[in-house]
């Protein structure tokens, strides 16, 4: 009885939401192919993983649809009793799985191993996670900042505020200080947290790592050199009540206006410290 | 046939039957059949509380800002949520129908251990009165998620100890469940009901039991290591004194993961009970279905840290668990396969417990491809703690072990209630449930491929569309389930007789008995010629 008009009113709702142009239209399928070579390589082992799936269930569901539509009681169909067993359908349906299951791993592996692989990095920065920020130290560069939730998000999203959040540029998502990297360098991460666990993940480098108290990871990722702009992530392990609100932002620069921006911030961070501010995180 | 069936029925008992008093009939009981009864109203309430947390996550997701709840509040809901599924709904069902079934199907009078069987139920629901009165403390229920990882756990107020209490006491009833099938299985079979001659319900519950009584006691210790950092100065999860938080992931996964085969083990088992009958054929490959079985128990025991590919294990230990999670596809596939040669050339009819059965087919298979994606460590980091694993998980758990129990209960319902059901009402069931459950999460594998992480009261725009597709789902299939207790309440209070067998094409020693079974059955043994005839294999 209760439920009744809660279910018309979301009926409704659904019919306004679907008649209503969304502003926010986004009916997005799939992972994005990424700004990195590394993100390239899973989106396509995820891509061939999803065809072979596809494939497969042609097969297994196309093998049930027929016995469903063929062997119907209504249609006078007889039961094949001794139809009970046989080996060599067993050993088939059991060794094709293998020999697919080695076709995949294969791929997988060295994907893997690539991954794992974070040598010659050029570049190296620490990342602490905090309930509900991020830290991002530049290590023997003398830079080291905060970076939270910005400002308009966050008035958006305290419950009840009245904010429509489509009228939040890039809600949820931005944040006063980003991430900045130079593009066609590789740059190793190393993540740690201070309270709980956190994971610093962005999709279109395909990096998703703990950040773990008291424990060192490191991950490491190269933007396309032609590929300079903003990437957006999420933290990705729940770490309590603002899980969901402490994103990733990393500007992609190239080189040379990395390294002017490093520079400014190394000098603004010097004066800042010489002006007597001794916390200069 | 029918003269065998006739003596059967010599063997059981009704007149000094079930006590009058309703003290002695459900609360003190020993009787296998009121148990399984109390253990299957149990859990029929608690998917129902489950189900209304799950309404208010869908509510709140519904549209992009905070709207409902307090992010907090949230979060409790997700953790009490999988929580009081997991242990309140899923596990207690299992018990219930292993309680009612596996004595009528192998020929025996009782379980081996009555008073610990009733014992083994009311811990039950002192234990989730414990767990849901944590939302009403000052700190509010616990809300660092039912994987319970420190040190986010350790954060949590006074609901913390009671929460672990109740897991404690919800370990050791399941563990006393699982003495008690394993018992029965091992020593209560009739003469001449071999191990091989067994139903595949009874087998997947015995390796079922098994695992639970492997991982259960890890799941305790993990948890009172929990209190100890907490209370007692101890740090063994905690770097400052030495330990290792992600330690504890790794005992918790040990547990975990068997956990996850621990619901769908008897769901197997049951599909391999009414795809057989409603095609008119035995089960297809009955010997390679129990190995099947098997192997994927111990495969389950050593696949735990593929939940934990982004914490940072050397590639070695990646590289292991990736490997031994992709094998679980052959046994896995090798079910599937038996179950679609068992339709091939059947007859087949399409009753209510057969529809549940077919759907688990389809949707645990999408919920197994999905599961194989999830196996590639690479693309796992993709996919780690995103939607994509919502989806993937409860398609494994909703229309797979979920629509097993509902199957099983149309099933079986008729035996235990000696009426039939609203067949029209059932169908409708049915097709809502199927409808709605996909609505509900095949949209989630694209908001976790799109980028949106798990366990998140608000997000951003982007995502927007396919949340509210996704709620849309959620509340059709809440609804749609309100059918369920009526149509089981309407079942109980009267309607059709039902014959002894029920059904047109069952095998089995369950359908050898009344119906409704009387309260004491199988008193003497079953004949070896109506055990072989029963049997899977029919020999």
């Amino acid at each position: 009885m209760l439920r009744k008009p809660g279910s018309l009113c979301l009926v409704a709702t659904l019919v306004a939401a679907l008649a209503a142009p969304a502003a926010h239209a986004n009916w997005a399928l799939n992972m994005p192919k990424g700004v990195t070579s590394m993100s390239k390589e899973i989106y396509s082992l995820h891509m061939s993983m999803f065809w072979w799936c596809v494939a497969i269930a042609f097969f297994v569901f196309g093998w049930m649809i027929v016995s469903l539509v063929k062997f119907r009681k209504s249609q006078g169909a007889v039961p094949d009793t001794a139809l009970l067993h046989s080996t060599k359908a067993e050993v088939i349906w059991t060794v094709i799985p293998v020999v697919i299951l080695v076709v995949l791993a294969i791929p997988a592996t060295r994907t893997l191993i690539k991954q794992e692989d974070a040598t010659g990095t050029q570049l190296t920065i620490k990342i602490t996670g905090y309930q509900w920020k991020w830290q991002y130290e530049y290590l023997d560069k003398g830079v080291s900042y905060f970076s939270t939730l910005s400002r308009n998000s966050d008035a958006a999203r305290q419950l009840g505020s009245g904010i429509d959040p489509d009228s939040v540029p890039n809600y949820l998502l931005s944040v006063d200080n980003p991430l900045v990297v130079p593009v066609g360098t590789k740059v190793r991460l190393l993540l740690t947290a201070q309270d709980a666990i956190h994971a610093w993940w962005v999709p279109e480098f395909a990096v998703k790592k703990d950040a773990i108290p008291g424990f060192v990871n490191e991950a490491w990722f190269e933007v396309d050199a032609d590929k300079p702009g903003t990437y957006r992530g999420q933290c990705a392990e729940l770490c309590g009540r603002d899980h969901g609100f402490m994103p990733i932002v990393v500007v992609a620069k190239t080189r040379d206006e990395f390294e002017a921006w490093l520079k400014s911030q190394q000098t603004s961070q010097k004066q800042a410290s010489a002006a007597g501010a001794s916390t200069t995180g | 046939m029918a003269n065998s069936a006739h003596t059967a029925h010599a063997g059981h008992d009704d007149h000094h039957g079930a006590p009058k008093s309703f003290w002695q009939r459900w609360v003190v009981t020993t009787n296998h059949k009121d148990i399984g009864t109390l253990y299957l109203i149990f859990a029929g309430i608690m998917f129902f509380v489950g189900g209304a947390m799950a309404m208010v996550i869908r509510l709140e997701l519904f549209q992009p800002g905070l709207q409902f709840v307090d992010p907090q509040f949230f979060n409790s809901m997700t953790t009490v949520h999988a929580l009081v599924m997991i242990f309140g709904g899923m596990m207690p069902a299992w018990v219930g129908l292993a309680n009612w079934m596996i004595p009528l199907q192998i020929g025996a009078p009782d379980m081996a251990l009555p008073r610990m069987n009733n014992y083994s139920f009311w811990i039950m629901p002192f234990a989730f009165i414990l767990l849901l009165s944590t939302l009403f403390t000052g700190s509010g229920a616990p809300a660092g998620g039912w994987t319970l990882y420190p040190p986010l756990v350790l954060q949590g107020g006074d609901s913390f100890p009671m929460a672990i209490f109740a897991i404690h006491m919800m370990g050791a009833s399941s563990i006393m469940g699982a003495i008690n099938v394993l018992v029965t299985i091992m020593n209560m079979r009739a003469p001449g009901m071999t191990l091989l001659r067994m139903p595949l319900f009874c087998w997947t519950w015995l390796i079922t039991a098994y695992l639970l009584i492997l991982v259960m006691p890890v799941l305790a210790g993990a948890v009172t290591m929990l209190l100890t950092d907490h209370f007692f100065g101890t740090s063994f999860f905690s770097a400052s004194g030495g330990g290792d938080p992600v330690m504890f992931q790794h005992i918790f996964w040990f547990f975990g993961h068997p956990e996850v085969y621990v619901l769908i083990l008897p769901s197997f088992g049951v599909v391999s009970e009414i795809l057989p009958t409603f095609s008119r054929k035995r089960l297809f490959g009955y010997e390679s279905m129990v190995y099947a079985s098997a192997a994927i128990g111990f495969l389950s025991v050593i696949v735990w840290a593929h939940h934990m590919f982004t914490t940072g294990m050397p590639l070695a230990g990646q590289l292991f668990f990736m490997l031994t999670t992709m094998l679980i596809a052959v046994p896995t596939g090798v079910k599937v396969f038996n179950w679609s040669a068992t339709m091939w050339k059947g007859s087949l009819s399409f009753e209510p417990p057969m529809l549940f059965a077919i759907s688990f087919l389809f949707l645990f298979t999408i919920g197994g491809f999905s599961g194989l994606m999830l196996a590639i460590a690479p693309a796992d980091f993709q996919y780690q703690d995103t939607y994509f694993v919502v989806a993937h998980f409860h398609y494994v758990l909703v229309p797979g072990a979920l629509f097993a129990i509902i199957g099983a209960v149309y099933y079986w319902l008729p035996k235990w209630s000696g009426h039939m059901y609203n067949m029209t009402a059932a169908k409708w069931h049915f097709w809502l449930s199927t409808i709605f459950v996909n609505v509900l999460f095949f949209p989630q594998h694209f908001l976790g491929l799109a980028g949106m992480p798990r366990r998140i009261p608000d997000y951003s725009t982007q995502f927007a569309d396919w949340n509210m597709v996704s709620s849309i789902g959620g509340f059709g299939f809440g609804l749609a389930q309100l059918m369920f207790p009526v149509i089981i309440w309407n079942c109980v209070k009267g309607g059709a007789k039902a014959t002894d067998h029920v059904w047109e094409g069952t095998h089995g020693l369950e359908w050898e008995v009344p119906s409704p079974a009387p309260y004491h059955t199988w008193e003497s043994a079953p004949s070896e010629a109506l055990i072989a005839a029963g049997s899977p294999t029919g020999h």
